[in-house]
Formats: structure tokens, sequence, C-alpha cells
């Protein structure tokens, strides 16, 4: 995922013109910005970037470099791009500031939605949300009579179908690369089956029945995939749709607007998004919000000029200018046929990431301890008391249990 | 040379030596048996995040780190001795797997996966970068005067390419219909699929990595032979030696100092294998014992990373090294000793 991520993300800083208006205000202090380097925020960086004094480092790899950036005396950046994980290592060492006053300033304009609070503190401000769900080609599944898939039993049965009508390369195509993207498949399909990852004290408890159900159903969809899926990240699949090599996939609603693009697409408008599958319990999705945080370590003129440049960059201008890019949070959004699949994953009940320390050793450990129950080097009993080990392991040396 | 004039000498390089290597090694080996700890409580607070229309808000337990009054976390460290060894190492699974003599058992723990590809992939790339570096270098000695300059240009290429970027355009050539999947699939008239099976990705690494070392050693074996003593060769050839034979008892023993020089750099350099697993995204069917090393260092999604059990697997790296450097050590010093008599 990684590297073809910083390419991309080159590429879109070259791809993605401004035109949008001018910013409302003339900004002396200089500033600079750390964020993931998806299509959305290169939008809103670029538009945050014309009130002048303004730099923009956007980085795929921005989660490595943030904490340590944040904690430096003075911040190495001034305004932070954050998502529902990365918001956690900033706040837990407390190197961002509360928003309230500024927000009361500033940002009257935001729709309390757009609020991340804990206790009552505003935090951050989200500027969009994001979640993995279906996205289908109807055309393939409209000529075998199918109905669109609401489960995950029906995904596999009209995959079989499309297999035996050999209409396509592979039925489905899956984020399941090794690594960040292998464990938050297992986290998404994990909570549509109702599981819970710790209990009170911290200790795994994925070693259960909707655990087992949880490798069972991805070696069942893995066989429907490409051979090369432990590889196979989130722009390798939306490639595959985009040539036509798969009909189904369960892939993250920010990547629907390239999936469509005509001028990278050979399936415009063929592609339907609809709900992640749902599991006996809730969607096989986790909810995301992406938003921005203001460093600590400034000073208060630095912090008041950045908020104010932050909220130029996701205003409704930036919006009404970068429609298609993402599911946007702030005024003057339109949702359109995009956004279907990640308002109906929501309006089914799927839960917020729950992101926390524990989880993101979590994450880690199921990420590098799955791909030998896909590969078959591992049986799913085994598989799950190693990952359970190795989280031990790692929690242990964390300090979160003892 | 007086004293002073050779402290005044060494002396820089000496102070570099030791602020760049010696230092961060004792920092690692001091972290590898110590173990930094925030300090977690666990609190009940109310979260809002953005829901798709409508916030949600949950009352939960969040886990925090405590801060001390400055706003820093509170970080203790204590002495744990071997334990993150031992937990780096899995003695517990390794044991059960030898007296099981199961191979398959052994090969899911990751230390013991990542050692097995590494020595692996050292000791099979290390005879093909000297076999392939010394064809090269001989076919270009015997090339004709007026075309040298360009074939050594052209063998050195792949030497100057950097080696993330050279194992990422050999996987493009190969990863999902890529330009040679595709032209093998329609020779043999079959779905392939180079990247996923270890053993095609490990055939990969090693191709690549003799692809880019070849040239180094070729160019090493190309200025030895440059001071090959033709006198002795002729004589050879009086002598009746044939071809074969005159590389096998003039040739080769005159290059042996650089074959040596050439596998030291080549061990060194191989048990160090982390651009392929990179460049070639193994990390779910082979890995490396670096890549375990960079995989403990890499914060997660929340910011954690085990910075002892790098530091561990990290010294056991170096002494896998050294291990595998002490046959060749041992050979040059004896040489070295018997010069000197």
């Amino acid at each position: 995922m990684k590297l073809s991520n910083i390419f991309l993300a080159g590429a879109l800083a070259l791809g993605t013109g401004g035109a949008w208006a001018d910013c409302a205000f003339e900004n002396t202090v200089p500033l600079k910005s750390l964020t993931a380097g998806f299509e959305a925020w290169k939008a809103a960086t670029s538009a945050m970037a014309e009130c002048g004094n303004f730099e923009a480092e956007l980085d795929q790899e921005f989660r490595t470099k943030q904490p340590a950036a944040f904690a430096a005396e003075p911040s190495l950046y001034h305004i932070g791009g954050v998502s529902n994980g990365t918001f956690n290592p900033l706040y837990n060492a407390g190197t961002i500031r509360p928003l309230d006053d500024l927000v009361a300033k500033h940002g009257q304009h935001l729709e309390p939605n757009q609020l991340i609070k804990i206790n009552g503190q505003t935090w951050a401000i989200a500027m969009m949300v994001n979640a993995q769900h279906l996205m289908f080609r109807k055309d393939i599944l409209a000529d075998l009579g199918i109905d669109p898939p609401t489960s995950y039993d029906e995904v596999l049965a009209a995959a079989e179908a499309i297999r035996e009508a050999g209409v396509v390369d592979y039925p489905l195509g899956g984020t399941y690369m090794t690594g960040w993207n292998l464990g938050n498949e297992f986290i998404n399909n994990y909570l549509g089956f109702g599981g819970e990852f710790f209990d009170e004290n911290n200790h795994p408890s994925i070693n259960n029945e909707h655990g087992m159900a949880t490798l069972e159903l991805m070696a069942a969809l893995s066989e429907n995939m490409d051979p090369e899926f432990l590889q196979s990240d989130s722009t390798y699949v939306q490639q595959q749709f985009q040539q036509g090599k798969i009909a189904m996939a369960n892939l993250w609603a920010s990547r629907a607007g390239n999936v469509v693009d005509p001028n990278e697409s050979q399936v415009v408008g063929l592609v339907e998004m609809d709900s992640a599958p749902v599991g006996p319990v809730r969607p096989h999705a986790a909810l995301w919000w992406d938003g921005i945080v203001i460093a600590k370590n400034i000073t208060d003129e630095e912090a008041d000029a950045a908020f104010r440049v932050a909220m130029e960059g996701i205003d409704t201008e930036m919006v009404m200018a970068n429609n298609a890019a993402a599911i946007w949070l702030i005024d003057g959004y339109e949702p359109g046929p995009l956004s279907a699949g990640a308002a109906a994953t929501a309006a089914n009940g799927a839960v917020p990431y729950p992101a926390s320390p524990a989880l993101g050793l979590m994450h880690n450990a199921l990420g590098t301890g799955l791909s030998d129950f896909l590969t078959g080097a591992k049986d799913a009993a085994a598989t799950l008391i190693d990952i359970e080990a190795a989280y031990v392991t790692a929690a242990k040396e964390a300090g979160l249990i003892n | 040379m007086k004293f002073r004039v050779f402290a005044t000498f060494v002396g820089p390089s000496l102070l570099l030596m030791f602020i760049f290597i010696a230092a961060p090694l004792a920092a690692v080996f001091w972290q590898s048996f110590h173990v930094t700890q925030p300090v977690y409580t666990t609190v009940v607070a109310e979260t809002c995040t953005p829901g798709f229309i409508n916030q949600i808000c949950t009352t939960e337990s969040r886990i925090q780190l405590e801060l001390d009054e400055d706003g820093i976390p509170i970080r203790t460290t204590e002495f744990v001795g071997l334990q993150t060894y031992r937990s780096v190492l899995e003695l517990d699974r390794f044991w059960a797997a030898v007296k099981d003599f199961s191979w398959s058992k052994l090969m899911v723990i990751d230390f013991w996966k990542a050692l097995r590809f590494t020595l692996t992939f050292t000791l099979v790339t290390l005879p093909l970068v000297i076999g392939v570096g010394l064809l090269i270098a001989l076919a270009v000695n015997s090339a004709a005067k007026t075309v040298r300059g360009q074939i050594i240009f052209v063998s050195l290429l792949p030497f100057i390419i950097t080696p993330v970027i050279g194992a990422l355009s050999i996987r493009w050539l190969f990863v999902g219909d890529g330009i040679l999947t595709a032209f093998l699939e329609w020779v043999i008239e079959r779905d392939i699929a180079m990247l996923g099976h270890a053993w095609t990705i490990e055939l990969l690494m090693l191709f690549y990595r003799v692809w880019h070392v070849a040239p180094f050693a070729f160019v090493v074996f190309y200025a030895g032979l440059q001071t090959v003593n033709n006198d002795t060769v002729e004589s050879a050839v009086i002598d009746g030696a044939n071809r074969i034979e005159r590389l096998r008892y003039v040739v080769i023993p005159h290059l042996m100092p650089l074959i040596v020089f050439v596998s030291l750099i080549h061990l060194m350099d191989a048990y160090r294998v982390f651009e392929e697993i990179v460049g070639f995204r193994s990390q779910g069917y082979v890995i490396s014992l670096q890549w375990l090393t960079y995989d403990f260092l890499t914060p997660d999604e929340t910011g954690n990373r085990a910075v002892s059990s790098a530091s561990a697997s990290a010294m056991l790296t170096m002494v896998g090294i050294v291990i595998i450097l002490v046959p060749l050590l041992r050979k040059t010093w004896r040489d070295h000793r018997a010069g000197l008599n």
C-alpha cells in the first residue's frame, strides 16, 4: 500500500487544479500542515494555501511522523490531518489543543456533526466520513439476473454465478494486502458478527465463534479473488474495477470517485454503490472520519491563524469545487449516487472504528498474523491463538497489560 | 610517525565512528535489555464522532496516557534482562516445533521463518553473484577493445539503480497482468500469479538480487583481471593448459583475495535483505530479519512502537552477520599471518 499510495499522492498533486475563489483573508503567519495524501486532503490543503504563507505536506505515511513532530517544542506543524485512529496518539500525548474558543471565534458556521468531542470539549474538526462498502457491476448482475447482494452469503452466491458465467477475471476484489489492510478487513468482518476484541482488562477475546466465522468468511471470499490478493491494496482494487477485471468489492467510499472517473475508468456508469454486506449483528464495515487538529506547542497567535486558514480550507466553496472527492460533512455538499453506499452502510447500523491503543496493537497483530491462515500455512484455530499471543506480547511491551 | 601526528590524523575519524557507530550500537544494546512504557489509565468518557447525518456520542471507557504536570506522558523504564530476546525468538514455540520434528510448525514463527529466508537468500545468491560477476568480467576482458567501454557501462546499469526502485520495477513486470506475466501466460496458455505463491516470489527476489549485485562483483574482478601476470598465462599455454585449466590454476588463485572481499561484502549486504521485501510486497509470504526489525519499529494506527523488540531483533541480526562472516574472516586472518611469516 505504502509506496504506491505515495506515488498516487504525487500524481494527484499534479492532476488536481484549483477552481474555487481566493481566500477571504490574507494570512501573515507562516504555517505548515501534515496530512494524508489522498484526494480530499489535496483539495482541502490547496484551498488553505490560497491564504498565503502556508506549506502543506501530504504524506500517506503521516501517521509515523505525526506523534513525534507534534511533541516537539515548538511543534513542527501547526495543522494536522487525522482520522479516528491517528487522532488518539496525539490526544493521548497531549500535543493537540482544545478548539472550543477558536470554534466560537471563527467556526460559527461549522455543523455540530463536525465537532469531535471528548467529555464535551472539542479536539478536532471533521471534514469527511469514509467507510468501506459494496461496489458492484450492475450490468453483470442484471445480465445474470442476480439481485444486489445484501449479505456475504449472497455475495458468495453471486460470485459463484459470475465465476461460472466467466464474464470477468475474478468475481471479487478485496483490500487484503498483508499489514494494515488485512487487519482492517478482519476488524470489519468481526464487527459484523458482533464480536468484542477485548475483555475489560485489555486481554484479547477474538478466539471465539465470531473469530472463527470471520476467518471462514475471509477464506471463502479470498477464493474468489485474484490469487495475488495478499498484495492487493485499495489502489490495486480500484484499478481492477477500472479495468473491468472484477465485479464486486467492499471498497473505500473515498475511492468511489476514482472507480467511475471517465479519465481513468472503463466502467463509467456501470458500478453501483451499495451498503456493506450486513452481518448477523451489523454491517461488515466501520465508519471513519477525517479532520483537522491544531498543535498545542505553538503560540496562541499561530493557533488562531492556523485555525482560520484551516476553516478556509474546509469551507463550502472548496466542497462545491470538489463535490465528488469525498463524502464531505461540510455545508454545501450535495450527496450523489457515489455517496449512497456509505450512507446505506451507516443507516444499516455500522459503528465507528473502535480506535484505542489496544486496538492499534491488535490491528497490527491481525495484519501480519492472518496471511499464514490465508496461504494455508496455519489452520483457523492456531491462527487465532497465535494472533492473541502476538497481541499479548506486544501489549506487555507497550505496558497495556501486565 | 610521532604519536601526536598520528592522533591528529586518526582522531577525527575515530570521533565520528564513535558518534555514528559505537554510540548508537551501545544505545540499541541497552534498549534491548530495557523496556520503556507509558502509564495507561482507563477513564470513562463521552466521545462524539460524526455519523452520516447525526453525531454518534458514546460513553465508554477510554484508555489514556497519564501525563505529568507539564502535559508530557509519564514513562517508566525498567531492566527486563533477556525477556525481550525470549519474546522475539519465541523459544517455547521453537522447542515445541523442534520436539515434534515439524518444519511447518517452525515456519509459522516469525523469527525462524525470517531466519530461514535470510539464510537461503544469502547463501543462494553468494555463489551466483560471484559466478555471474566472474563470467561477465571474463567476457568483457576478451571482448574487442573498441566495444569494452560500452559493454562495461551497460553491465553496470543494474548496480546504479536504487534497490527499492529496481525491486519495484521487476515487480511491476509481473504483478497482475504485467507485461511478463501476460507473455508467460500466452506462452504456456494458463493463468499464472507470480506474486501469489511464496516460491515464485522468492525466485523473483533471488533473481533480482543477483541481477542487482553481479555488476559490483564484475567491476572488482575485471580490475583484478588486468593484473594477471601474462607470462604465467603464456607459460601455461605452452604447457598445454586449456582455457578451463588456465582459469582454474592461474586466474582464480590470482583473484582469490578479491573473491573473498566480494564475498564478505555480499554476505553482510545480503543478510540485511530488506528492499526486496518492501519492493515485492512479500511480507504475506516471506519475511527477512531486517524486515522484522522494521516491522517492530513501525508505529501502528495508534502510535505504539515496539522499540525493545526492534532493538533485540537488530542485535540478533548483528550476531547473525558476525557468525556468518567468521569462516571468511578466519581465512583472511590465516592468509595475513602466513604473509607475515
